[in-house]
């Protein structure tokens, strides 16, 4: 799974779709990889949009928790947006949502993150 | 057979508080609201049948223990856990003076899994013989610390019981009475082990206090294989997964979540979330269980998975 991607101001949209699962979490996480580098060089928030992305197993979830991790050591800001209905229950079930804050839509998630940190208005 | 749980809490024993009582009594007060009832049994009726598990009884707080019961006088036992305390009377109860063979399994040697060994009645029995079986070296030194002053008042040579260790080898499948037990090394500080165990054409894995990093395929295919067609799967689902891949990365733990796939991976029948987070209450568990059911739901591609959680007390008739 290869994620799409495109700048919105200070913000990096990546999009992902099917499925992420086992067999392509680690493809996945290569692919991530030079994004986040990009993000963390550029300072860009990251919203990944979810709108496309069917099912995500464990091992999908895990990059997600490595890409906050990798986002956060460099002071960061990665959220998710578009859930799918399945993927919003698998969020809400394995504490993902705790996690990652989790927007209804990308254009919300790229306005959160295109206020200063901190900045609630 | 049946598989016989005495003690399902994760780290520490609990016991329901005093608050939790008074918590149940005012849901099942308002449950009962407006109905009447003729008698005790009617009453009895509606508590059995209309109230939730986690208002009319309780997950328990014993710490892990639990039995394969295939009859006779031989007994098969996973970790000495406080549920042993029970389990001990249970034994005496039903030996009614014969001699017992007791055979243990052991995950590993963490405090949690050793400490109803000083209240297991049966070892202070003459004619009893009781062996411990397990793949780490140093699990007789443990038995012995523990029972050693100035921790514990008997020391472990006072026990009337023969006592002794057996040492299995991880991978190997060894025959012991009438079942054939095969341990397998899990993530765990200090080492743990599962352990498939087959019986007649049944087969259960125990694996408790066993972490999974989700990052190598080839070991979950292989963690998979060896829950492959089980009827029933113990299995340490202590956290959720973001906490048990993120704040408590390490701590030796798994998941709800990674229970139901690697179950769903591996074809088997019935998993079990065992070794429960000693801060979560009745009320939390049994959310915990309806989530799980439905993430099973959610992922299910083949056949159905029956999700359980575990309490002191269940028995699963195989």
């Amino acid at each position: 799974m290869y994620p799409t991607a495109k700048i919105d101001g200070k913000v990096l949209i990546l999009g992902l779709n099917g499925r992420l699962d086992q067999d392509n979490a680690d493809a996945f996480r290569a692919a991530l990889a030079p994004h986040l580098d990009k993000a963390a060089k550029d300072q860009l928030g990251i919203v990944l949009d979810l709108s496309q992305l069917e099912y995500v197993s464990s091992a999908g979830l895990r990059c997600f928790m490595l890409a906050v991790k990798q986002t956060k050591a460099h002071n960061g800001r990665i959220v998710v947006a578009a859930l799918q209905a399945m993927v919003a229950e698998i969020f809400q079930i394995s504490r993902f949502n705790m996690l990652l804050q989790v927007f209804a839509s990308v254009g919300e998630a790229t306005a959160a993150l295109s206020l200063p940190p901190g900045d609630k208005t | 057979m049946i598989v016989r749980f005495w003690g399902t809490r994760g780290s520490l024993p609990i016991a329901l508080t005093s608050a939790d009582i008074r918590d149940k009594l005012v849901r099942a007060l308002l449950q009962a609201s407006g109905r009447h009832f003729a008698d005790a049994q009617a009453a009895a009726t509606f508590v059995r049948e209309e109230l939730p598990f986690a208002v009319k009884e309780t997950y328990g707080g014993h710490s892990s223990c639990v039995e394969l019961d295939l009859s006779g006088d031989q007994y098969y036992v996973c970790d000495m856990g406080s549920g042993a305390r029970p389990l001990g009377a249970h034994i005496l109860a039903r030996q009614q003076g014969r001699p017992a063979t007791i055979n243990v399994f052991m995950s590993h040697v963490h405090w949690d899994h050793i400490m109803g060994f000083p209240f297991f009645g049966p070892a202070y029995v003459p004619g009893t013989t009781i062996r411990i079986h397990g793949c780490h070296e140093v699990m007789e030194q443990a038995y012995h610390l523990q029972q050693s002053p100035p921790c514990f008042p008997v020391t472990f040579s006072q026990m009337a019981a023969k006592i002794e260790f057996v040492q299995l080898t991880p991978g190997s499948r060894h025959l012991i009475g009438d079942i054939a037990v095969t341990p397998r090394l899990q993530l765990h500080s200090g080492d743990s082990y599962g352990y498939r165990i087959e019986c007649a054409d049944k087969i259960i894995v125990y694996s408790t206090d066993s972490e999974h990093k989700l990052d190598d395929n080839e070991e979950v295919k292989q963690i998979a294989n060896f829950f492959r067609d089980a009827d029933v799967v113990v299995f340490d689902a202590m956290y959720a997964l973001a906490d048990a891949i993120s704040v408590k990365a390490d701590w030796g733990h798994s998941s709800n979540v990674v229970g139901v796939e690697l179950c769903q991976m591996a074809e088997a029948k019935h998993l079990v979330m065992f070794h429960h987070e000693p801060i979560h209450n009745d009320a939390t568990l049994e959310r915990l269980l309806a989530e799980t059911r439905r993430f099973e739901e959610l992922t299910r591609e083949g056949a159905f998975l029956k999700v359980s959680s575990a309490y002191d007390g269940m028995e699963i008739r195989l």
